[in-house]
């Protein structure tokens, strides 16, 4: 048998007490036990990006992560995100500059984006480019993503 | 509103605009749900158990031990589906693998379980018993004399090749010798145009394995309802085709398959042909009675799904002094893998390259594609252009250089022209060609970049810069390949003035649902806001064939326009009929009726649509179109117009050549498209960026490593995408050609941006080192070795088989 754990943390603004087997992955959690979708599988081996959520502030591959690991921490995922009216201008950004074609990376890259706004507002274009260096994207080449968190950051200037 | 209220409307388009994608902001929220994402009541977890040997034959599999595993509901191998139906273009491939495995990620069981972690334990508990047989793992050795056989025939109880009936499939019957498919083509007299040739170049070029790495991995959820009919979740790029073809491998009627497809997590062409885990995941969940969902691992992605074809590709080409093409002569050794799919049929796009980029007078093309025990390939943006165009492009530069000509005059004298029928017998109704090639070397200041990288070649410093071009001809208007190539339209408008636009056409996050609507809201003077698209189930909308062929806007524009101009026409018959004016000197603007020369408005539109529906003669307003392009199949001898239109590029490269290192940099694409006509801006704008990225990994970074059968590199930290930061600068614009069939003018581009960046790349690079390199990728490695003089020059001797 799998040992379980009880865990308490506050997702999206919300206090959680899930029981979670010690061997699951805070993605998997994510989806599969909370139901909460929108951080995606793309790997699981924190090579690209889709999985990535904000624990106590700062972005994580949450596939690299045990479950468990939650216990204690504030977590925000892309629904929290999604919810949060200071992050509407950077989810119009990337509407407006064309950023979303599947659509698959997306939601790591907002999440990855709204870290770059919250820790370096001003960033330029090159920064920008380093910030979302561990987010892949097969689809836009990365331009209009970029164009699209430059306008954000100029934006909350 | 009141129309007394209402000003004047004037006259305003679309077309050109910046148009925000209508997916996107579910998208951006995390609300989009895939395959991944979705769950069916009572469903199934399934995983599939591949081969650990490259070739070998199965001597036994026991699954007792995982189907007693608590959670397993159903454990199938060959032997549970003694029905099933070899699969794929040449029909050499069953899903599961009772005999023989013939590549690394052969099926050979699959469960289906309450979770993905006990399907995944049953796995480790079955026993599979094997005898190693020997490896082909380079199409050089499989066409050597007495190869092993990939798909031998099989023998009888005597020891003698059985005797089948004519037709039996290849999967069944086997092949007596490892060749896939043969391809060739000829026009003009190569010969006397040899003998008319002042300079001849031959030159081997070797293309690399690449794979599509669609971020959303590949899944499937296949159930059967109570009267056995089948309904599938898929990723499918061609639902239509894929529906009848289903139904053929489960010996059941079409109209008992229906496909529904949730938004997909990338397509790339790797969503068009049938695997074995999609057939696999129907026979569970018929031998389960319950819904079962497959969802790939990325390891298993990079294992189990296809790839761009490699090839081996010898061209001898020639031209007269004064820079006049005067033939081509091509033979390709295609690696198939074990099995047949899309990969193989990649020559008949090769072939136009060779045939028809440029005007030349003689083509003489061949290419076999041999069975190996390698992955095999499927279709791949750019189906086979990408590898024709680099040795193509090369050959460009060389024959300048040969007879001291500018490469761009040279590109330039041989270019096609609007008008032209080529050998093959492609007819360029709409070519801007060559201002795709004078722009893209204007805006890029090519002509004297590429002199003076040539004089600073000996400069100090490790650094090398240069610059290169490479164009490309793609279909633009559909491609004639099945009986069909047409698109259905489904058009309704509500009480409201609200349109539902039904169409074949499938999104993969090319952005299709937006141009489409775009199109049709231009013709009915409505905002993109008033349309919903459905465009993911069999069982409504009407036939199309698929994504693919840089077809979709293409065609399925052309239909969703003409079933808009077949309600536009009967809303203006009804408005001039109740206001008893002349329908002619009516138009649609801003949600109104309106009088076309003054823009002055005559009725609100939703207000009739309401009058139309709630009078006498109680009328809705829905239309169909069915729209099938002007082009004609392809002869046996692979000649006719198999595309409505044409699309053309040129791409120049800048690169930096660190020549200590080997790492090349790419700074800067320069891109002209010649795409009929600009329709949504935004998006045009982003499946070009999207495809030169793509085209760059191709060129420098990604390199699926096969070595005797087993893939090295499964997986994202070793199979290097492009990032964020490597991007080169891109300055991307465009040549309205207007093409007379193509809606409001516009031809297809979405597999063009990706096409010439490795021909371009090399160009360059030798623009920059005065090295030549032939194979791909340009990884500082093969960079490296090339600047020493150290690489061996690809060699494959001009071959076909008797």
């Amino acid at each position: 048998m799998s040992l379980k754990h009880d865990i308490e943390f506050t997702l999206n603004g919300v206090r959680k007490r899930v029981t979670v087997d010690v061997a699951m992955t805070a993605l998997d959690m994510l989806r599969d036990v909370v139901g909460l979708t929108g951080t995606k599988y793309g790997c699981g081996e924190g090579e690209c990006g889709a999985c990535t959520i904000r624990v106590d502030g700062e972005t994580r591959n949450s596939c690299l992560m045990f479950a468990v690991d939650f216990d204690g921490r504030d977590i925000v995922t892309i629904e929290g995100l999604a919810a949060d009216p200071k992050a509407d201008a950077l989810r119009e950004a990337f509407v407006e500059h064309g950023a979303v074609q599947c659509g698959f990376c997306t939601p790591g890259m907002v999440m990855q984006a709204s870290h770059i706004l919250d820790t370096n507002p001003n960033a330029d274009a090159e920064t920008i480019k380093r910030g979302i260096e561990g987010n892949l994207c097969r689809c836009t080449g990365y331009k209009k993503i970029v164009d699209a968190v430059e306008s954000a950051c100029c934006g909350g200037r | 509103m009141n129309v007394a209220e209402k000003p004047v409307i004037a006259a305003a388009s679309l077309i050109g605009q910046r148009i925000q994608k209508k997916d996107a902001p579910e998208k951006a929220a995390g609300k989009t749900r895939y395959i991944q994402d979705m769950v069916v009541p009572g469903m199934l977890h399934a995983k599939i158990l591949r081969s650990s040997r490259v070739h070998a034959k199965i001597k036994s599999i026991d699954t007792s031990a995982a189907k007693a595993l608590p959670g397993v509901h159903v454990v199938l191998t060959a032997a549970d589906v003694p029905d099933q139906q070899p699969i794929g273009v040449a029909r050499d491939h069953l899903p599961l693998k009772g005999e023989r495995v013939r590549s690394l990620r052969d099926e050979i069981a699959a469960v289906a379980a309450d979770s993905d972690e006990i399907a995944e334990a049953a796995l480790k508990l079955i026993r599979v018993e094997y005898e190693d047989l020997p490896v082909i793992a380079s199409p050089e050795d499989a066409i050597k004399p007495g190869a092993p056989l990939i798909h031998p025939t099989p023998l009888d109880a005597h020891g003698r090749p059985q005797s089948l009936p004519p037709k039996t499939p290849i999967a069944f019957a086997g092949k007596p010798d490892n060749i896939a498919m043969r391809f060739d083509y000829t026009h003009g007299d190569i010969a006397q145009a040899e003998a008319e040739s002042d300079v001849v170049v031959e030159d081997s070029f070797q293309l690399h394995y690449v794979t599509h790495c669609c971020m959303g991995v590949s899944g499937v959820i296949a159930e059967f309802d109570a009267s056995g009919n089948l309904l599938m979740y898929s990723n499918t790029q061609v639902p239509f085709l894929h529906k009848r073809e289903f139904a053929e491998y489960l010996n059941i009627d079409p109209s008992r398959v229906r496909i529904i497809q949730p938004p997909i997590g990338g397509g790339f062409g790797s969503k068009l042909d049938i695997y074995p885990f999609e057939v696999i995941c129907i026979f569970l969940a018929r031998a389960a009675k319950r819904p079962v969902k497959m969802v790939f691992t990325r390891e298993e992605e990079f294992l189990a799904s296809p790839t761009r074809q490699p090839v081996l590709l010898t061209l001898r080409s020639g031209c007269r002094k004064d820079g006049t093409l005067t033939f081509r002569q091509v033979h390709t050794l295609h690696d198939n893998g074990a099995y047949t799919s899309w990969g193989a049929t990649t020559p008949f796009v090769m072939m136009q390259t060779f045939s028809s980029l440029y005007r030349v007078p003689a083509c003489d093309y061949h290419t076999t594609v041999v069975y190996t025990n390698n992955p095999y390939a499927g279709s791949f943006r750019g189906y086979g252009n990408l590898q024709a165009t680099f040795a193509i492009e090369q050959h460009m530069d060389m024959l300048a250089e040969k007879i001291g000509m500018d490469p761009l005059d040279f590109r330039l004298k041989n270019a096609q022209d609007a008008g032209e029928v080529t050998g093959q017998g492609m007819t360029f109704k709409s070519c801007g060609f060559k201002e795709c090639i004078t722009t893209a070397a204007e805006r890029s200041d090519y002509r004297k970049k590429h002199a003076d990288n040539i004089a600073n070649r000996n400069a100090r410093g490790p650094v090398k810069r240069g610059i290169g071009i490479a164009s490309m001809l793609h279909v633009g208007g559909g491609a004639k390949i099945y009986p069909s190539d047409g698109c259905g339209t489904i058009l309704k408008l509500d009480d409201f003035a609200n349109v539902t636009l039904i169409t074949g056409a499938s999104e993969i996050g090319q952005g299709s649902e937006t141009v489409l609507s775009q199109l049709v809201c231009e013709e009915l003077g409505l905002p993109i806001s008033a349309v919903t698209v459905v465009n993911n189930d069999t069982a409504i909308t009407p036939w199309d064939v698929g994504v693919h062929a840089s077809r979709t806007t293409f065609i399925a524009g052309n239909s969703a326009i003409g079933a808009a101009r077949k309600a536009k026409a009967k809303i203006l018959a009804a408005a001039a009929k109740k206001h008893d004016c002349d329908e002619a000197a009516l138009d649609l603007r801003g949600g109104f009726v309106v009088v076309a020369e003054t823009g002055e408005p005559v009725v609100e539109l939703a207000r009739l649509m309401r009058n139309l529906h709630f009078s006498d003669k109680a009328e809705l307003v829905m239309t169909t179109f069915y729209y099938e392009p002007p082009s004609v199949h392809q002869d046996k001898a692979f000649k006719g117009d198999v595309s409505a239109a044409y699309a053309w590029a040129a791409q120049v490269v800048e690169v930096e050549v660190d020549t200590e290192t080997g790492i090349v940099k790419m700074t800067k694409v320069t891109g002209t498209h010649d795409v009929g006509r600009v329709l949504n801006r935004l998006g045009l704008e982003g499946q070009i960026e999207g495809g030169v990225v793509m085209g760059q990994g191709y060129a420098l970074t990604e390199n699926l490593i096969v070595e005797n059968g087993v893939t090295r590199n499964p997986n994202f930290r070793d199979y290097k995408l492009v990032t964020a930061p490597e991007i080169p600068e891109m300055d991307i614009t465009f040549v309205e050609s207007m093409d007379g069939e193509g809606p409001q003018g516009a031809k297809g581009v979405g597999e063009a941006p990706a096409i010439c960046i490795a021909a371009a790349a090399a160009n360059a690079i030798h623009n920059a080192t005065g090295v030549r390199i032939f194979g791909l990728p340009f990884t500082p490695e093969a960079v490296y070795r090339a600047l020493r003089g150290k690489s061996d020059k690809p060699h494959w001797p001009a071959w076909k088989p008797e």
